[in-house]
């Protein structure tokens, strides 16, 4: 009796496996990949001009004592667009936004300012990501929150919101100390 | 001219990079691809730009471009998260294939790489298991299994062995 028993366990050690992995199947598998930079200095890098009217972006001339936002974006990405109205409102309430550019082209970038306004007060283009992959960031639009001396303190991944500028404007408070 | 193709290169996509669901423009896809073919135009997938350099061209040495496919073959696809970035056309799969092609070519090991990786993406970006105690059972249940399975056969045997004298 008690050896037919034993008998059942790799059977019912094979359900649990299987119930695990149809329940793993029907989850969404896609996670929201959050930097690991939160806390370290911005990698120093040079990116050229991404537009006709800002100048190019120097991640090694951050640390100059007051915080801001670096905005990753692109002129072909549909939430960056839809972000823009928010960004120009902080930029107005004197919020320092800097723009990166992800795989651009200068009269592609020159157009999104135009017609979406331009918030930034200065813009880089990253052509191959590069300054993307330094920062541990997966995609665009996101949003990072770096202080006056240079150190990554926030990310904001996706598109800002209107429910977003509060949490934002109060980790730049944050970066102030 | 390449903008009216732009829709997501794999299913399914973080939506925030992404111009729009394939769902909705699939019609008008559909439509811009017939037009697009007709006028034989590159379309790229999500920007205006051509892919970097070494995303789908090997490095002129063998036995580095053999070091570089290994490793981008165990680097998981930031845009389509099912996917190595040697399987991937994202465009962010291009650009890191490139990136460490030309980290390979300027003489860095692989495990080097995954290294700078893993500090900036976590754990998350590597396919290959790393030694985290989190994955200590990973390692532990074959040595497990294989001593179980070793005590099963040998109490087996010397009850046969005693059996039979």
């Amino acid at each position: 009796m008690k050896r037919s028993l034993i008998l059942w366990i790799p059977l019912a050690g094979y359900l649990i496996f299987l119930a695990i992995a149809s329940l793993g199947l029907n989850r969404d598998q896609q996670t929201v990949i959050e930097s690991r930079m939160i806390g370290k200095p911005i990698p120093g890098i040079d990116l050229p001009a991404a537009s006709s009217t800002n100048p190019p972006l120097s991640t090694k001339e951050m640390a100059d004592g007051k915080p801001r936002l670096l905005n990753i974006f692109a002129s072909w990405c549909v939430p960056c667009a839809a972000e823009a109205p928010i960004l120009a409102q902080m930029a107005q309430q004197g919020v320092r936004i800097d723009g990166v550019a992800i795989r651009d082209a200068r009269a592609d970038v020159d157009a999104f300012l135009t017609r979406h306004g331009d918030p930034f007060q200065r813009i880089g283009l990253d052509a191959r990501s590069t300054l993307q992959f330094y920062l541990g960031s997966s995609g665009v639009p996101e949003t990072f929150v770096v202080d006056g001396k240079g150190v990554i303190r926030y990310q904001h991944i996706g598109a800002v919101g209107p429910q977003d500028v509060e949490t934002l404007l109060a980790k730049l408070r944050e970066a102030e100390t | 001219m390449s903008r009216a193709m732009m829709f997501p290169t794999c299913a399914r996509s973080l939506g925030r990079g992404m111009p729009a669901p394939a769902h909705l423009v699939s019609m008008l896809a559909l439509a811009a691809l017939i037009f697009i073919t007709a006028l034989a135009a590159p379309a790229y997938a999500q920007t205006a730009l051509p892919p970097a350099p070494y995303a789908d061209r090997q490095l002129d040495d063998p036995a580095l471009e053999a070091k570089a496919t290994a490793l981008m073959h165990t680097i998981r696809c930031l845009t389509c998260q099912s996917q190595s970035i040697a399987d991937s056309n994202a465009s962010m799969a291009s650009d890191m294939r490139s990136e460490i092609r030309e980290r390979i070519a300027r003489g860095e090991e692989p495990e080097a790489i995954r290294r700078w990786l893993i500090e900036r993406y976590g754990d998350w970006i590597s396919y290959k298991p790393t030694a985290e105690p989190i994955l200590w059972p990973l390692w532990g249940a074959p040595v497990l299994l294989l001593g179980v399975g070793g005590v099963l056969a040998f109490r087996r045997i010397r009850r046969r062995r005693k059996e039979q004298s």
